[in-house]
């Protein structure tokens, strides 16, 4: 029996079971995904009849599979609830929603401290015989993906949940991952799959083009749109982010239109204004170089002093002590020259030793290109007291400039912070960032460095 | 101690209450070993006084210095907090970022604290009640870091509000439950306090929006050290509160101490741009630290001094080490503890006032101290005989002399430091800054000796006289304006003839005028001549000869008052600026031990138990450890002679030649004679002895098992005999 009618998109959604006005209203609030609505809608079946175990949806990021279901669980009121995995830092408050969204917060509150998966199923079967489904519920799980970094029965088990508590229940599993790199070793119940494909050029401009600024007519903000699009829709696909981009540089376009020097129908010209804004607001604003705030402070600004902000990547220069900047170049010596080779840079009398004569196979490639290795404390300090021009005393303070660095990230430790003895660290910091600083304490470091021998 | 079960094992005996130790004050410790304990109590006053003045000048000073940029800071907030209740159609349509402002700090973390401490008060206080900061490590876990916000943000208005202890208590107890650390318990207890602040509307629903209302304070949410955070608990973060910001006005503050695209190192573009992030930027640490020299040890404020071997001490550890201020003001409170312990006369380094009315109570002893003193010394070998008797003899008229020598030492002070202001304006603009380019340098040249001594003076002093006259009248100019608030009778003198000679330059524009034609014709007139003349040897004679009258030639007016101008700074200089340590009674006020500074700021671990090892009367104090230097007693502990044989091996060291050596060195101690034959067996006690000395030293770190050779050890040290 067919339950679904499916259109072409833009039609309107049919099932039986739910009145026309509302399947029009749930059509109207999500275009451009009816197909897969509909098909979600054919999969719940009747609202009493039991529904597959778990449904498994992916997609790229905005690609409204949340979208979709909240709108179609809302708008046709079934029992749910919504879960975000990055917010269940434990299983507990997995369990806990669920079950405060099902059976209001006495069943919550029947959990035991830290409990386990027999706990929730226990407390679910209890309060399922008390109230049991009289239509499908379902649980959504938003970014599903980290249900993989929690114990490994969880996925397993929710899957299939409905076998387990004995009820009407559905999994519904949201992600951005295929399912591929879900599936567990040891085997687990295949949920049905569900794809959700990017919004197409022409289905971005039609969702983008809904939300149009009340003062102006829905044809002016389409070309806005439409250029808009023509910038980024090579660079960027993400609904939410068009949305934002949109609304940022909204204003600007209509610039020439308030100081009435162009129509509304004159695209061309709109065109010429807004095109070199929105390559900057590119390179800008959409890398989050320069915050919103300041975006919009800087289109109300003049073209010249607009020049002088500079954004977050472009500081980049770092103060350190004296002795810091010592121990981050030799940090940086121990890290991308071999070993052997230490002798030839630092010993005085090192005799004539060709690159050639002591290249290895393996080395032949630029250390540079590997990039850091690990070194040992003993050979960071080695290389340090004698790259620094005058003679230091092993003081204490030494000793914790390095985890000093090792916290501002310049460092990392490779052993375990437990292993006292022979700690190993690897250097952090890139060619440019470690010229910078040998240049200011006048130190070559090229005619160091292996590579460039 | 005895138990009454019959069961073996640990049991805990708390201490009596009437064997407790008294603790001992903080004045108990001072009087304790210290010199000239007569008057202790008087010094340690004085120490606390002048360091509780000290810390309350930096804290405020600390507070100016931060005040620009914490207040753009809370402009910010109040604007992300004000641009959130716009309801106009682009913020509507943009995504909701979450307000971040990150605050590049600099490398001197130890500074933070302080900075973070005043910036949670000034919110507290202006801007919002909800400010929680948190560190990196105390949040190793997602579910830490959440607890931790949660704790305090709710904690803190527990402290600030008393009637809603019980409804806070409730949720204290709900958060002992960890199950309920999750941002929605945040939420519902965020909407029940704006609810409940704000009357009249109590049917308001939970979801209704948040930017309904005025009067909703931001939640500040400040991370002192993002560097140290792990990337993956921040980004979850971020992540779960970009979910509320609808319905909580959440807000980030990331310290940060390197760079700020480190930000960028840590979130990847997709949770960077839930952020809509500004940036701030603190002061750097060395124009910090020059603002407290200035306000701290460049005024005659504080009596207490350092000498400049202290001062470079503290100078090289800031600029070697760790740039860190408070770790400087703390090497001065230091020096300024251990000069009252150790210095029986700093009773009369304090306010005039005191310090006269503390000279006529000095003892007989403290007057002998001061006959003792290098720079009284000096003072007295300037004297008449009969002054000189006097002063030996007679204390009363010690007393008065001292008096009249405080007065001095007050009056070069107070004029040390405004000429050394003045010099240090005019020479800081010189090319290649022959005399520093910071106040301080030139403040530790003129601590060394005579400045005008030193080569770099004169080559300065040469450039001056070089100088333009725009760029000299305005360094006079600041020169004015640093004499201007000095009291002090010289100053004031110098200020007038600054003055003077200010006028007179302003008044070379009008006569220049007229005497500049004159000039020309003196230049031009042998030119002339040239003309005339086409003889070769005739041409080469009058070349000389105007070579020759250009250089006498007569100097310019502007020329000869800026050498009147320089001769003048340089007279200040010849009678200001002359060492401290050529002043009398200077030991009073000047704390000089820059070893003790640097072993107790600047410890250096492995020298000390290398000195132990070699010498362990230094620790022990035991006569019979007393040798010459270089060898170590047979008496020493086990370590101590297993040390010293070792370092006579190379690099291997055979494990049995050492034990032979030692059993030898031991048994010697112990009086035997070494040649006869029951010591050639090694007993097992001196066996057991040397196994357990070697692992000693393998544990410092000075031998480690190697494979190398079988029975030996490799050393790791160097050096040696």
């Amino acid at each position: 029996m067919v339950v679904v009618v499916l259109g072409a998109p833009g039609t309107i959604l049919r099932s039986v079971w739910y009145e026309e006005e509302r399947l029009l209203r749930v059509a109207q609030q999500m275009p451009c995904r009816e197909v897969q609505a509909g098909m979600l809608l054919s999969l719940m079946g009747q609202p009493q009849q039991y529904s597959y175990p778990s449904i498994f949806i992916y997609g790229h990021r905005a690609s409204g599979k949340s979208h979709v279901m909240h709108v179609l669980l809302k708008e046709l009121e079934l029992p749910h609830a919504t879960v975000s995995c990055v917010e269940c830092v434990s299983v507990a408050l997995l369990f806990e929603q669920v079950l405060l969204s099902f059976f209001g917060c006495d069943a919550a509150s029947l959990l035991p401290r830290s409990p386990s998966l027999s706990d929730f199923v226990r407390i679910y079967r209890q309060q399922c015989s008390q109230s049991p489904a009289k239509q499908t519920r379902y649980i959504v799980m938003e970014k599903a993906e980290l249900l993989r970094d929690t114990d490994a029965n969880l996925l397993p088990a929710l899957l299939r949940l409905q076998e387990l508590v004995e009820d009407n229940v559905t999994i519904i599993l949201l992600s951005e991952i295929v399912w591929d790199k879900f599936r567990p070793n040891t085997g687990c119940f295949e949920p049905l799959l569900l794809h959700f494909p990017d919004y197409s050029k022409g289905e971005l401009q039609q969702i983008l083009s809904q939300d149009r600024h009340p003062s102006y007519t829905a044809e002016f903000y389409s070309s806005y749109i439409n250029i808009l699009l023509g910038v980024f829709y090579s660079v960027c696909r993400d609904l939410r982010e068009l949305r934002h981009l949109a609304a940022l540089n909204f204003s600007k376009f209509c610039e020439p239109l308030a100081e009435g020097k162009v129509k509304e129908t004159d695209t061309h010209k709109l065109w010429r204004n807004i095109e070199p804004h929105l390559k900057k607001a590119m390179q800008t604003v959409y890398l989050r170089e320069v915050s919103s705030l300041q975006w919009e402070q800087m289109q109300q600004m003049e073209e010249k002093e607009s020049g002088a902000l500079r954004g977050l990547s472009a500081h980049t220069h770092v103060e350190l002590p004296y002795y810091s900047k010592f121990l981050l170049i030799a940090a940086y010596l121990a890290s991308y020259n071999p070993a052997r080779t230490d002798k030839r840079f630092f010993l005085k009398h090192h005799g004539k030793i060709k690159k050639t004569n002591f290249l290895k196979k393996n080395e032949k490639t630029s250390n540079h290109l590997l990039g850091p290795k690990p070194f040992p404390l003993d050979r960071l300090l080695a290389i340090f007291y004698s790259v620094v021009d005058n003679r230091v005393a092993p003081t204490a303070s030494i000793f914790s400039q390095i985890s000093s660095l090792v916290t501002l990230q310049l460092l990392t430790q490779v052993s375990h912070d437990d292993q006292l003895d022979a700690p190993k660290y690897k250097c952090a910091v890139s060619m440019d960032f470690i010229c910078a600083i040998s240049r200011t304490v006048n130190f070559d470091i090229v005619k160091y460095l292996y590579d460039f021998l | 101690m005895t138990t009454t079960s019959v069961s073996k094992g640990c049991f805990v005996f708390k201490p009596s209450a009437k064997k407790k130790k008294k603790t001992l004050s903080l004045e108990d410790h001072f009087t304790n070993g210290c010199e000239g304990a007569d008057n202790s109590e008087i010094r340690f006053k004085l120490c606390q006084d002048l360091w509780h003045k000290i810390r309350a000048d930096t804290e405020v000073l600390q507070d100016e210095l931060n005040r620009k940029i914490l207040d753009s800071l809370l402009d910010f907030t109040r604007k992300c907090s004000s641009t959130r209740q716009h309801s106009d159609w682009a913020s509507q349509m943009r995504a909701s970022e979450i307000p971040t402002a990150a605050l590049v700090l600099g490398v001197n973390v130890p500074d933070h604290d302080m900075t973070f401490q005043s910036l949670s008060e000034l919110l507290q206080q202006s801007v919002t009640p909800h400010v929680a900061s948190v560190q990196a490590k105390e949040c190793g876990a997602l579910k830490h870091l959440m607890k931790r916000v949660l704790e305090r943000l709710m904690d803190t208005v527990v402290t600030v509000d008393d009637e809603e202890e019980e409804e806070t208590e409730q949720t204290s107890t709900q958060l002992h439950k960890s199950v309920h650390c999750s941002l929605s318990t945040l939420c519902d207890w965020y909407n029940a306090k704006t609810m409940k602040s704000k009357t009249g509307t109590p049917g308001k629903k939970r979801s209704s929006p948040v930017r309904d209302d005025p009067q909703q304070p931001p939640v500040v949410i400040i991370f002192k050290d993002l560097e140290a955070f792990n990337p993956k608990v921040l980004q979850d973060f971020i992540l779960i509160c970009s979910r509320y910001v609808e319905r909580l006005p959440l807000m980030f503050i990331f310290g940060i101490a390197t760079s700020p695209s480190t930000i960028q190192h840590m979130l990847p573009h997709s949770v960077s741009s839930l952020l809509c992030i500004e940036l701030f930027q603190s002061l750097s640490c060395t124009q910090h630290l020059a603002t407290v020299i200035d306000k701290l040890i460049l005024t005659p404020q504080f009596p207490f001094k350092l000498n400049g071997k202290v001062m470079q001490v503290l100078m090289s550890i800031f600029l070697y080490h760790d740039f860190s201020v408070r770790n400087f003001i703390k090497g001065v409170q230091l020096a300024l503890l251990e000069h009252f312990h150790s210095q029986p006369l700093s009773v009369l380094c304090c306010k005039k006032k005191e310090a006269l009315l503390n000279v006529m109570q000095l003892s007989h002893h403290d007057l002998e101290s001061i006959r003792h003193l290098l720079s009284f010394r000096r003072y007295v070998e300037k004297q008449e005989p009969q002054e000189q008797l006097n002063l030996f003899r007679d204390d009363t008229h010690l007393k008065e002399v001292c008096q009249k020598l405080i007065k001095d030492l007050r009056k070069y002070h107070k004029n040390y430091y405004p000429v050394l202001r003045c010099l240090h304006t005019l020479t800081s603009s010189l090319p290649r800054y022959p005399l520093g380019k910071q106040v301080r340098e030139l403040h530790l040249i003129c601590l060394e000796k005579n400045v005008w001594e030193n080569e770099d003076y004169q080559t300065a002093m040469k450039l001056l006289k070089m100088l333009a006259k725009d760029e000299l009248i305005a360094s006079l100019q600041r020169c004015v304006e640093i004499l201007q608030p000095v009291k002090s009778k010289k100053m004031k003198k110098a200020l007038v003839e600054l003055e003077e000679l200010l006028a007179k330059f302003k008044q070379l524009d009008t006569v220049a005028a007229e005497t500049l034609p004159c000039v020309e014709d003196c230049i031009t007139s042998p030119v002339k001549n040239l003309q005339k003349k086409t003889d070769l040897f005739q041409l080469q004679k009058t070349l000389l000869e105007m070579n020759e009258s250009r250089r006498a030639k007569k100097l310019s007016p502007f020329e000869v008052l800026r050498n009147e101008a320089l001769e003048f700074i340089d007279g200040l200089v010849k009678s200001h600026l002359s060492p401290p340590e050529s002043q009398t009674l200077n030991e009073v006020c000047y704390y000089s031990s820059s070893a003790t500074v640097r072993r107790h700021l600047n410890a250096t671990p492995r020298t000390s138990i290398q000195a132990a090892l070699s010498s362990p009367y230094y620790y022990l104090q035991n006569e019979s450890l007393k040798t010459e230097d270089g060898t170590v007693s047979n008496a020493a502990p086990d370590i101590c002679i297993a040390y010293k044989l070792h370092l006579e091996c190379g690099r291997l060291i055979n494990l049995y030649d050492w034990l032979e050596a030692y059993a030898t060195v031991v048994s010697a101690a112990e009086g035997n004679n070494p040649d006869s034959d029951n010591v050639r067996k090694v007993e097992e006690v001196k066996h057991a002895r040397f196994i357990q000395a070697v692992s000693e030293l393998e544990f410092l770190g000075f031998i480690k098992s190697t494979k190398q050779k079988t029975d030996h050890v490799a050393r790791l040290t160097w050096g040696g005999c």
